[in-house]
């Protein structure tokens, strides 16, 4: 130490550079005029197909295997990974960023129709899809959807499940104000979340625990007894290998959710179509299941997954 | 407008309301940098006094502010599972290097000559550490304890990620759900609530030190206590 330390002007320093910052997240809050949307850019080569995903791994194979698939027929692709939950990735997609998307019926369709609700008479895959037409966004269009589907559940542990006798979400009706449930911090302001079960069920847990989609949080979270009911997906092998019991749901709140391409107008092309169409023909719930088993259990990288999936499909 | 969430009147009362999470994520902060003053400032005492250690302590400091805290954060909580726990030690984590660094440095920076004169008139080592030189330090120390807090308060935030509340509950939820009012209520709130601290801890700052060794007296007391040659 050759100098005495001036902690005043350090602090002079600080308290400046707090406000400085503080007075730059106004100035951004207060001037957004037109896009409310800090990821616009709006970078979308003519002839190139930007493919987005949802921020959790079954999503991101999904994206992969579209992009190998359109690879393989020659059409040039972008990928952006990982982008967030549907209200963000939605809202990329409407501005352009994106050009397709791995999507679920019946979740796009809850979503897509806002507050009044999906219609309470489309349960049945067709029904969602013929649905969903009705509400798509200008410009935007499915393709044939998958017979694969994965759905929203509640989810408990066998011992849950023996001790308060449950087997669909009905059951939780006199024991959800003991019960915490855990799901993605979207899940408690959707429809298909925690609106829906109080609209739909009646139901209004002890708490809810804000964690991840379907991902490594909430699945720990759920072994370890940290929450006692979990939004987990179908899909999810953890399920099987735990032993876990995924609620049934008679009032089809989670309705059907097979896997649909959703795409731009503009980006459709016969080969485009024939490449998509191809997947979704090949997808089904079980090899779905198994390629989530490959990388939830056995950890490998989704990339892999998918080429592995297209080549033993012909598709890539 | 994007100030309309922060201005709702309806934002500022119940269990979701910004109350509660200022009292939350005060409450994580503050017991964070307890957890970590009890670690720190005794060791950087001790440090200071003896000198036996300093490398150590700088090199170890060095290192804990490479740490990533969302790192720290996700390594404890593959033990612990979610809850406050790995909240509170990935940020005891971060509070630890600049309170261990500004003690160290405040303790050992200490006029050589002033601890002498405090052995010469008979005082016992621990009462030079305690009564000499950690008042004489304190400046400096008060100075780590504000640069602590204030990354502290700030990182806090990551609470929200594992289940907790705290203002990081607005960034997490309003970016799940694409509601950029709501992003930028709880920065304002929070970047407000960390300057507020700061402007509290400056005035503890004040009232505390001994008003020989304030820093305004920071000329005179350099003539009057000049650094010892090394």
């Amino acid at each position: 130490m050759s100098r005495t330390p001036r902690p005043r002007l350090v602090r002079r320093a600080l308290l400046g550079a707090t406000l400085a910052g503080a007075l730059a997240l106004t100035a951004c809050g207060g001037s957004d005029s037109g896009s409310d949307s800090p990821f616009s850019s709006g970078s979308n080569d003519a002839g190139s197909i930007t493919i987005g995903s949802a921020n959790f791994p079954e999503n991101e194979l999904l994206m992969n295997i579209y992009a190998g698939a359109l690879e393989a027929k020659g059409v040039k692709v972008e990928t952006k990974p990982n982008i967030g939950s549907r209200e963000i990735y939605l809202k990329a997609f409407e501005d352009g960023d994106i050009d397709l998307l791995p999507e679920y019926s019946g979740a796009l369709l809850a979503y897509l129709s806002g507050k009044a609700g999906p219609p309470k008479d489309a349960t049945s895959p067709e029904q969602v899809y013929d649905a969903l037409q009705k509400v798509l966004p200008d410009g935007a269009q499915t393709l044939t959807q998958a017979a694969a589907e994965d759905k929203d559940t509640l989810t408990v542990t066998a011992d849950t499940a023996k001790k308060y006798s449950l087997s669909s979400i009905e059951d939780l009706a006199p024991v959800a104000g003991q019960l915490t449930l855990g799901g993605p911090p979207e899940f408690r302001e959707r429809q298909q979340g925690l609106v829906g079960l109080k609209s739909e069920y009646g139901l209004t847990f002890k708490s809810f625990k804000p964690l991840d989609a379907g991902g490594p949080l909430v699945i720990s979270a759920l072994k370890k007894g940290d929450v006692d009911v979990a939004n987990v997906f179908s899909t999810d092998p953890t399920i099987a290998t735990e032993g876990w019991v995924s609620l049934t749901d008679p009032k089809n709140l989670f309705s059907a959710q097979n896997i649909v391409p959703l795409i731009k107008k503009d980006a459709v092309t016969p080969q485009v179509t024939e490449a998509l169409n191809a997947v979704s023909t090949a997808l089904t719930t079980e090899k779905l299941t198994a390629l989530m088993a490959k990388i939830v259990t056995d950890k490998q990288d989704p990339k892999t997954v998918a080429k592995d999936f297209l080549s033993e499909n012909g598709l890539g | 407008m994007s100030l309309d969430y922060l201005l709702d009147a309806a934002h500022w009362s119940g269990p979701d309301g910004f109350p509660h999470q200022i009292l939350e994520h005060l409450r994580y902060t503050g017991l964070a940098l307890l957890i970590a003053m009890v670690i720190a400032l005794p060791l950087g005492v001790l440090i200071g006094h003896t000198g036996r250690g300093a490398g150590l302590a700088i090199n170890l400091g060095n290192a804990g502010r490479a740490l990533p805290t969302l790192g720290v954060l996700m390594l404890i909580l593959a033990v612990t599972g979610v809850g406050l726990k790995p909240v509170i030690g990935a940020l005891v984590v971060l509070a630890i290097p600049p309170l261990l660094t500004a003690t160290y440095a405040g303790v050992s920076s200490v006029d050589r000559g002033v601890v002498d004169a405090a052995r010469g008139v008979g005082l016992r080592e621990p009462q030079i550490a305690l009564g000499v030189e950690v008042p004489l330090a304190l400046p400096v120390i008060l100075g780590g304890v504000r640069s602590a807090t204030l990354q502290v308060i700030s990182t806090a935030t990551i609470a929200a990620y594992v289940a907790q509340d705290g203002l990081g509950r607005y960034l997490f939820d309003g970016l799940a759900v694409r509601d950029y009012p709501r992003i930028v209520a709880g920065a304002v709130v929070l970047a407000v609530l960390a300057v507020v601290v700061d402007a509290l801890l400056a005035l503890l700052q004040r009232v505390v030190v001994s008003p020989g060794v304030r820093p305004r007296a920071g000329s005179r007391r350099r003539t009057a206590l000049p650094q010892p040659e090394r």
